[in-house]
Parts: structure tokens; C-alpha cells; sequence
């Protein structure tokens, strides 16, 4: 029925079959996704393209156990997502799941180093703080705080708070979206280098169309569904992208 | 409806939750506020018109006996409008199925009319007849405790003969309000009764034809009391006058001021508090309110709405918040002053107790209030005045977080994560963080100001009850007796110790101070009446000079070493000067004791008693009353058990309501302080606590953040609180009570226990109340917006 947009002859670990959100506001229905069908496979970057309101949020959120689908399934290897209920999605975001945002989602009352070891010390066999913050190049701005920091520095310690905890799953919410030109390619940089120093699978969603030249593939969203599938030939640095 | 008012009702609404609490807060202290003074407001006004229907006397004088004609003379004392000369006696009553011995104040009526001053409200019945030995008018309040209906008798020893009386009236007197029997601290209506009877017929009882004992006067506008006072003493003085006093001294007059002292002091002292602690909430939230609502405020004015308009429309959701808690409090106050009105009918007795409220007092309540919020939230509304639309339509700067002192010290090493998010937190704020622990605290201090009155009533009792007064029953003689009279008591049945007192009223006299109490002879060693220090160490009774209770020491300003003029009010009228030798600790009444070989040489007299301490064994003790009652040399007896029995049931009874209304009113605070802390938490830590739970952290582990903050400040405040409760009780003991009680400020540790508890779990419950918005949290929708 849907195209199904998968990996091929890799492992999945992520499979999503149908599915489908149905928002209700008051007397309103919004259909965020129409049937969506995904398998992401182990250690790929995928970057998520398509216009606002496209439905790419929502499905990351469904990926990420933020949110529930209204219908359809949904597995991470032998766990149930699409039945999942509140706490197991707690402990699957805890244990497989790192999130990078827009706005960075820092406590503002913790050091750099504090926000990371937030995750390091509900994780089971995560970085130190120390190495997470020196993969993204932070290591003589540990003891700062938030405000202290600049924006481009508070992305760069959400993301080594995302990936301290070595998820299997990064998923990353327009992560360039609030920074400039320059800073974002920094923090793009350190995204495309923990995908492959630490083989977590991300996923990146973005408005920008040549951040896709990253990735291992691309996949466009409009409407609540997947219109379309590219890989590029080439996987490009991100100090190769210009935009 | 304007769109303005539209949001204002919205904004209610949204803030519903915080808006009750602060609501309630405000109608606390607007309850007390209103119930005390339309209470106060009652009594006093029942009092006046009460004094003024029955002409309530304003000057009072008792002597051995004068002639009829001396009244005239009296009557031309410049100053003196009216004058009542009447024959007032105190005797032992026998009235059937009374377990216990009463006495009876016999008071006489003209034999035509009414009384010209301190009036007979009669309530049933007539007036005894023309002539009639037999007939009396009983105290209402009297009969009520002893079930007497007209056409009951009962016996009265009149001058040592047994005369059996008829009740045909029952009836009241602005005199005896709060009927006192003399020297005691409160009012008994069971153990002490007015009666009115024919002044001829009591004049005959009592060998007093053509004479009288007794005058009440009443002054002329603009008359000198003092000067009358003086006059009076000087006439009445070779009739063994006891020296004239004005209302102040008058026992009924004294104890009712002195209530409606106390109701003015509550109706004051804690509605300040409460209207401190809700100004205080209301400035939290507003401030709140203003600082998420900043880039609305600066929309609206560029939309062209003015900077008034718009301060007001923030002080309209301040107005509402806190008329709608002046209205539950007016509601509160109004039943609760009706009630506390009723309870002191239980002994002030008036003929009918009206309870009015007066339009002034809620009107002042609700100025006061909306004073008071409006004070608390000033600053929040000026900012809304001043602040530019340009720089409002801007997000305010994030939080800003810097290393501190305490920093290095103490919060990096906190072992959790969430452990340094409640410090730094707690840190950065350290003025309103300072003010919800002061909330907290006085809130535990109201708490535990109101719990303590239980333990502190219960050891005056004990000690009053079993340290200082051992004996069972105080025997008092009509006249002083010899000492082996009063040993013959001991051969009465059921008498177990017989120990002799002489008492003598006098006025003490220090500088320009004086009080009429009772100068008590006491043995050396008194096994029944041990004279006691505030740690209940013995004080020994020197050979000469006098020791003072502690409260009339206070009262006359007097301490050791002093030298005081003693007056004696009865007999040879003598005067002289007596140094006081020290002070005693003791709980209830004004006394003042000597050596009883001391008090006699300063009398004059030869060794005489005129009071017995008794103690009974109790298998007897019917027996053993009966007997007295019978001997022609007794005026009366009483029971300690009694007088134990009527603090428990008048007193003590309106201090324990009012303490349970200080605790449960208390309480509102509590949640009130807790409840809008854990709101504005919440609102302020939204963003940080859905980062968390995105993290992967589980509910319960982001609500330590929410909580811990919390548990800090109560943990904070309650210790603080219970010092604060510590000081208020010492204040309210001041303040409360009739001065010749001195309440101890004893609480216990289970006191402290309880009231730390009642606080803490009354903040635990309005914390978890607010827990449960942390389960609706919207993770994405927080993270997706910009703060």
C-alpha cells in the first residue's frame, strides 16, 4: 500500500509498520503521520527532510518514545513500542535513547559537566562526563554554567548529554536550527563523528536540504507520509556541505 | 464584557488553585478579625446598655454599720448624684440535692420600688412582698446550676439561725455579671449565688434595723472620683468602713474589661499575621504572573492599551482574590462570633446576649485586606506600569546561574544531580526563598501558639491544685475565732488536718500603685499552703515583712527590698508599713502572706483565725459539709475540686476553642505557603523537568526536584517556627488570661512533636496536590517553544 522505505540488507533494529497520529484539539482532528512504514537500520545517519507541519517531528517523537502512534506497530529489537505503556517508555528512553533540540533543553542550574552526568548516572555502562564533553570538543568548559556558554557551546553539551549514555538511537530535532552558519556545521561535525566513532544510530531532521549530503540516507516527509528515499552515492564530511 | 475582563476571569480561573489557597488565607485572618472585635463589639455594648438601664453604680464602699441618716450626708458629697445604702451579707447556703456547700450573697431591696442603682433584672416571678422574712429573689445563673424553680426553698444560715427561704422571683444584676465570690479568680455559679431579699426582713435576719453596711454610688457628670472616693472614706471610716473603689476595683466589672481587653489584643495581633503571610503569597504569584505574562503586557501595549489600565487590570485579579476571601471571612467571622459570644454567655450573664455585627467591622476588615494585598503586590504592578513594549515583546534572559561561595563550599559536592538543582535553586533566590521558610515558619508558630494552651492550663492546674493549695476545703469564719476553735474542727467527722490562716483585707499600697487583696496569716510551716518559688523549691516565711504573689508583685511594681503602705480595710482601720521580703510563684489569684504572729502585731490583735484549710477524707466529705453548714461561726466553705471543676468548665473551655481555631486557621497557612510554592516551582521548572524526563528519568525521580525544594523549606521553617510559636505564646500569655492568673509557658515536648508534624504533613499533602501536574506534563510541546 505505502511505500516502505528501509535499509536493505542491513539489520533493522527500529521497525515501524502503519504508522499512523491523530491529534484531537477541541473539535479538531489533525492527521500528523498517514501510515508511516520504517526500518532504521544499526549504525546509520538518516536525515529526515520535509516542510513544516510535514509530520517529521511527530514520527521522531513516536521513535523516541516521547509520544504513542494511534495506530500501527512499532519495535526497537524485541520491545513493543506501539503498546508500550508510560513507564516502559521511560525506561526505553533511559536506556536507548538520547534526544538533541532546537533549544538545547539545559538545566540552567547545572554545570556543563552536571547536565551530562544528569544521564551518566542513571545509565548502565555510559562515558564519563569528562570523555563525553571532550568528544565535542568541551573539555576547558566544564564547569560552566548554561548561561555562561554560548549557543553553539549549550548544542554541543546536549548533544555530549545525549550520546554519554552511548544510546543506541540519537535522534536530533533540528539541531542547527537556532545556531549560525559556522556554529552549525561545528555541531554537525560532532554529530557525524560520534555516528561513527560510536556507531549510534541518528537521525537528524532538518528544513536545510544540504545537510542530507551527510548522510547514509535521506528520506523526505510531506503530508504525514514518506514521499521519498535517496542515498546518496557519497557520504559527504560536514565540513564538505555549504549552504 | 470587554476583552480585558474576559482574560481577568480566565487568569481567575487558570489560577484557581492558587487563588483559593491565598483566599482562604486572607479569610483567616478576616474571621478572627471579624469574630473577636463583633464579639467585643457585643459584650462591651450589651455591658453599657445593660449598665446603663439598671444603673450600674460607679463607686463602691462596704462598712460594719451606719446609720440610715449618715446616707444623707453622703448624698451631698459634691460630685455624688445618687446614693443606695444597702445590707449586703455573705452566708453559708444549704440547698437541696447540692453536693456540695455554696454561699449566698444576701443583698437587700428598698422596701418600695426598684433599687436607684444596680438594678434587679427580674426574669421571673415577683418581688418579694412588703414584710415578708420568708420570700427571696435568687440569682438566675444559681437557680440554673441548682435547678431551683419558684416555689422552691432553701436554707440560709442568717446570723447563725437556720431560716428556710422561698424563691418567688429569679433574677440578674449588672453587679454580678460575673458573679465572684470574694477573692476568687472566676466566676461559680454553682458554688456562689446572689440573693435579694426585703430590706426589713433582712435587716431583722441580721440585728442591721435602721442601719446599712453597704452604698453604691454614682457619680455626676464631670465629678472627681478620686475626690468622692476620699470624701467617702473619711465618712464612712468611723463605721468601720472598708474603703470606697470605683468600677475598676468592682470584682463583676474587672473580669468582663479584662476579657474584652484580650478580644481587642486577638482581634489585632493575629489577623496582622495572617494578612502578612497572604500579601506575602500574593506577591509571589503575581510577581510570577507578571514575569510569564511580560511579552502579553508588552503586545497589549503596543496594541494602545495605557500603562494604568494595564497595572489595573493585574490588581483587579489581586482585588478579586482577596474580596472574595474578605467575604468567606466575614461569612466565617460573623457564625464564629456568634458562637464566641454564646460561649461567654456560659458566664458573663446578661439578661439577653445579643450578637450584632456592625456594618464598621467588616468594612474595616475588607479596607485592611485589600490594603494589605494591594502592599504585597505593588512592586509587581509598577513593573507592569513601567515596562517599555519594545524590550516586554522580548523574552526575558534566561536564568543565570554563577558560581557562589556556598558554591565551593558545600553544593558541588552534593552527591546527586537533583540535589544541586534544589540548592542552586534555593540559592538564587535567597529573598523569597528566606520568605517561604518565614511563611512557613509562622504558620508553625500559630500552630503551636495555638496547641500549647492544653499543657500550659494543665500544669497551672497542677500546681496550683497539688503544690501550693494541698488542702481539700477553706473553711471561712464569720468573725476571727480562737485558735482552739479552729482546732475543733479537727474533731469533726472525716477531717483528716485542720491547719489556721488569719485573713484580713487591705489595700497595698506602692507609690502611686495599689490593689485590695487578702493579707493571709499563714503557720511558719504550712503543710496545706506551702509558699513556693518558680522551680517549687520552698520559700520560708520570715518573722516580719511580707511575701507577695508573683502577679501582684508585677501588678504593684514591687520587688524585694520595697517598702509597701499597708491599709487594713477592716477593724481598727490601721495603717502601717511593711516591707516586702519576697516573692512567691504562684499560679492564680493576688495574695500576699506574713507570719501569722507578724499579721497580728500589725493588726493589733491577739492570736485569732478567721479562714481553716481543711483536708477530708473523702468517704465523709457530705458528712463533714453538712456539719459545717450547721455551725453558726462558718460563712462558708470551699471546695478546691469545685473551683478546679469550674476553670475546666467556663475558662479553660473558651481558651481551648480559641486555640483550636488558632490550629486549624494555622493550617491554612501551611498549605497556603506550601501549595503556591510547589505551583510557582512547577511553572518555573517546567522546561528543566521535562529535559529530565525526556533524559529517561522516571516521574517519581523528577519530583525529588520539586519536592526536595519544598522539604527544604519546611525542614527550614518548622524549627524556625516552633522558636517563632515559643515567642507568640509567651506574647499571648501577656495578653490573654485575667490578670490575677499567670498561666505558665510550659509546653510540652509532644507539643512541639505534634505541631512540627501537623505542619509538615499539611505541607506533604498540598506538595503532592501540586505533584500531580508533573504527571500531565507535555514533554514535547515544552521542548518544542522557546522559553
Amino acid at each position: 500500500m505505502f511505500p516502505r522505505m528501509g535499509s536493505g540488507s542491513d539489520k533493522a533494529v527500529l521497525v515501524a509498520r502503519g504508522l499512523t497520529k491523530v491529534y484531537r484539539t477541541g473539535e479538531v482532528e489533525v492527521h500528523a503521520l498517514r501510515g508511516v512504514d520504517l526500518d532504521l537500520a544499526d549504525g546509520e545517519l538518516v536525515v529526515l527532510l520535509g516542510p513544516s507541519g510535514s509530520g517529521k517531528s511527530t514520527l521522531v517523537n513516536i521513535l523516541g518514545g516521547l509520544d504513542v502512534p494511534t495506530s500501527g506497530e512499532l519495535t526497537y529489537r524485541d520491545h513493543d513500542l506501539g503498546r508500550a505503556d508510560e513507564r516502559e517508555l521511560t525506561r526505553y528512553r533511559r536506556e536507548h535513547v538520547g534526544f538533541v533540540f532546537q533549544f538545547y533543553n539545559l538545566i540552567p542550574s547545572l554545570t556543563a559537566r552536571e547536565n551530562v552526568a544528569l544521564v551518566t548516572e542513571i545509565s548502565e555502562h555510559p562515558l564519563t562526563p569528562e570523555e563525553a564533553l571532550a568528544r565535542v570538543g568541551l573539555e576547558q568548559r566544564m564547569d560552566h554554567f548554561p548561561s555562561q556558554l554560548s549557543g553553539g557551546e549549550q548544542q554541543r553539551v546536549a548533544i555530549a548529554r545525549a550520546v554519554a549514555k552511548r544510546p543506541d538511537l540519537l535522534l536530533c530535532d533540528e539541531p542547527t536550527g537556532a545556531l549560525d552558519y559556522t556554529t552549525g556545521k561545528r555541531v554537525l561535525e560532532t554529530l557525524s563523528r560520534v555516528n561513527t566513532e560510536l556507531g549510534t544510530t541518528t537521525v537528524i531532521i532538518t528544513h536545510n536540504a544540504a545537510i542530507g549530503g551527510m548522510a547514509d540516507r535521506v528520506l523526505r516527509m510531506a503530508d504525514g507520509r514518506l514521499v521519498s528515499e535517496e542515498r546518496p552515492a557519497r557520504r559527504l564530511g560536514p565540513e564538505e556541505l555549504s549552504w | 464584557m470587554r476583552a480585558l475582563e474576559r482574560k481577568l476571569l480566565r487568569d481567575l480561573d487558570r489560577l484557581r488553585g492558587q487563588a483559593l489557597s491565598i483566599g482562604l488565607v486572607v479569610a483567616s485572618g478576616v474571621a478572627i478579625f471579624v469574630a473577636a472585635l463583633s464579639t467585643h463589639d457585643s459584650l462591651s455594648e450589651n455591658r453599657h446598655a445593660y449598665y446603663a438601664r439598671l444603673r450600674f453604680a460607679d463607686v463602691f464602699a462596704s462598712l460594719t454599720r451606719a446609720p440610715e441618716p449618715l446616707v444623707e450626708r453622703l448624698a451631698r458629697i459634691p460630685g455624688v448624684a445618687a446614693v443606695e445604702a444597702r445590707i449586703v451579707e455573705d452566708v453559708s447556703l444549704d440547698v437541696e440535692g447540692a453536693r456540695e456547700p455554696a454561699e449566698g450573697r444576701f443583698v437587700s431591696l428598698p422596701r418600695e420600688g426598684a433599687p436607684g442603682l444596680n438594678g434587679l433584672s427580674l426574669r421571673q416571678g415577683r418581688l418579694p412582698a412588703p414584710g415578708r422574712s420568708d420570700e427571696v429573689v435568687v440569682g438566675e445563673p444559681f437557680a440554673t446550676a441548682h435547678r431551683l424553680v419558684l416555689g422552691d426553698t432553701l436554707v440560709a444560715l442568717l446570723n447563725g439561725r437556720r431560716q428556710r427561704l422561698r424563691v418567688v422571683g429569679l433574677g440578674m444584676s449588672p453587679e454580678y455579671i460575673a458573679a465572684m465570690r470574694p477573692g476568687a479568680v472566676l466566676p461559680d455559679d454553682l458554688h456562689f449565688g446572689v440573693l435579694w431579699m426585703e430590706r426589713d426582713a433582712l435587716a431583722a435576719a441580721l440585728d442591721m434595723k435602721g442601719g446599712f453596711n453597704d452604698v453604691a454610688v454614682a457619680l455626676a457628670p464631670g465629678a472627681s472620683r478620686a475626690a468622692v472616693l476620699e470624701r467617702l472614706d473619711v465618712l464612712l471610716a468611723p463605721y468601720g468602713g472598708r474603703g470606697a473603689y470605683g468600677r475598676d476595683e468592682q470584682p463583676s466589672h474587672r473580669f468582663v474589661s479584662d476579657e474584652l481587653e484580650e478580644l481587642r489584643t486577638e482581634a489585632t495581633l493575629l489577623p496582622a499575621i495572617f494578612l502578612g503571610v497572604a500579601a506575602f503569597l500574593l506577591n509571589v504569584v503575581v510577581s510570577r504572573l507578571v514575569q510569564t505574562e511580560r511579552t502579553r503586557i508588552g503586545t497589549l501595549k503596543a496594541l494602545g492599551y495605557g500603562d494604568t489600565r494595564l497595572a489595573l487590570h493585574y490588581l483587579e485579579w489581586v482585588g478579586a482574590t482577596t474580596l472574595a476571601g474578605v467575604l468567606l471571612g466575614i461569612a466565617l467571622g460573623a457564625w464564629l462570633g456568634k458562637a464566641w459570644a454564646e460561649m461567654y454567655a456560659g458566664f458573663f450573664r446578661f439578661p439577653e446576649t445579643l450578637y450584632r455585627l456592625r456594618p464598621w467591622i467588616p468594612l474595616a476588615a475588607a479596607a485592611v485586606a485589600l490594603v494589605a494585598a494591594a502592599l504585597g503586590t505593588l512592586t509587581s504592578v509598577r513593573r507592569v506600569a513601567r515596562l517599555a513594549p519594545a524590550e516586554a515583546m522580548r523574552p526575558e534572559a534566561p536564568p543565570s546561574f554563577r558560581p557562589s561561595a556556598l558554591e565551593h563550599a558545600a553544593v558541588s559536592r552534593l552527591a546527586s544531580a537533583q540535589a544541586r538543582m534544589v540548592a542552586r535553586s534555593l540559592a538564587r533566590r535567597p529573598l523569597r526563598s528566606a520568605l517561604s521558610v518565614v511563611g512557613v515558619a509562622a504558620a508553625t508558630g500559630i500552630v503551636l501558639a495555638g496547641a500549647f494552651w492544653r499543657d500550659a492550663l494543665g500544669h497551672l492546674v497542677d500546681v496550683q491544685f497539688s503544690e501550693v493549695q494541698r488542702e481539700d476545703a477553706t473553711v471561712t469564719f464569720n468573725r476571727p475565732v480562737s485558735e482552739r476553735a479552729a482546732r475543733e474542727l479537727r474533731h469533726l467527722p472525716g477531717v483528716r488536718t485542720v491547719e489556721g490562716m488569719r485573713a484580713v483585707p487591705v489595700a497595698l499600697r506602692a507609690g502611686s500603685r495599689s490593689r485590695r487583696v487578702e493579707l493571709l496569716g499563714l503557720p511558719r510551716d504550712s503543710r496545706l499552703h506551702p509558699l513556693l518559688d518558680a522551680r517549687l523549691r520552698r520559700v520560708p516565711l520570715p518573722s516580719e515583712g511580707v511575701l507577695l504573689s508573683e502577679r501582684l508583685a508585677t501588678r504593684l511594681g514591687a520587688r524585694a527590698g520595697d517598702v509597701l503602705r499597708v491599709e487594713v480595710l477592716e477593724g481598727n482601720r490601721r495603717e502601717r508599713s511593711v516591707r516586702v521580703a519576697g516573692v512567691v510563684d504562684e499560679p492564680l489569684g493576688f495574695a500576699a502572706y506574713m507570719d501569722t504572729g507578724a499579721l497580728h502585731r500589725l493588726l493589733g490583735e491577739g492570736p485569732a483565725l478567721s479562714v481553716a484549710l481543711l483536708t477530708v477524707d473523702p468517704r465523709h466529705e457530705r458528712t463533714l459539709y453538712a456539719r459545717l453548714e450547721e455551725l453558726p461561726t462558718v460563712a462558708g466553705v470551699t471546695l478546691k475540686r469545685a473551683l478546679v471543676d469550674t476553670l475546666h468548665e467556663t475558662f479553660f473551655r473558651v481558651l481551648l476553642v480559641f486555640s483550636g481555631i488558632l490550629t486549624a486557621f494555622g493550617s491554612v497557612i501551611v498549605v497556603g505557603v506550601v501549595y503556591n510554592g510547589a505551583r510557582l516551582l512547577v511553572a518555573e521548572k517546567e522546561r528543566e523537568l521535562a529535559s529530565l524526563r525526556v533524559l529517561g528519568f522516571t516521574r517519581r525521580e523528577i519530583s525529588t526536584v520539586l519536592l526536595g525544594e519544598l522539604a527544604v523549606v519546611l525542614v527550614a521553617g518548622i524549627p524556625l517556627g516552633l522558636a517563632f510559636g515559643y515567642g507568640l505564646a509567651a506574647l499571648a500569655l501577656t495578653v490573654m488570661g485575667p490578670e490575677t492568673m499567670r498561666i505558665p509557658l510550659v509546653i510540652a515536648p509532644g507539643t512541639y512533636a505534634f505541631t512540627g508534624v501537623a505542619v509538615a504533613v499539611a505541607g506533604g499533602l498540598s506538595a503532592l496536590l501540586v505533584r500531580r501536574r508533573l504527571d500531565r506534563l507535555d514533554l514535547v510541546a515544552v521542548l518544542k517553544t522557546r522559553e
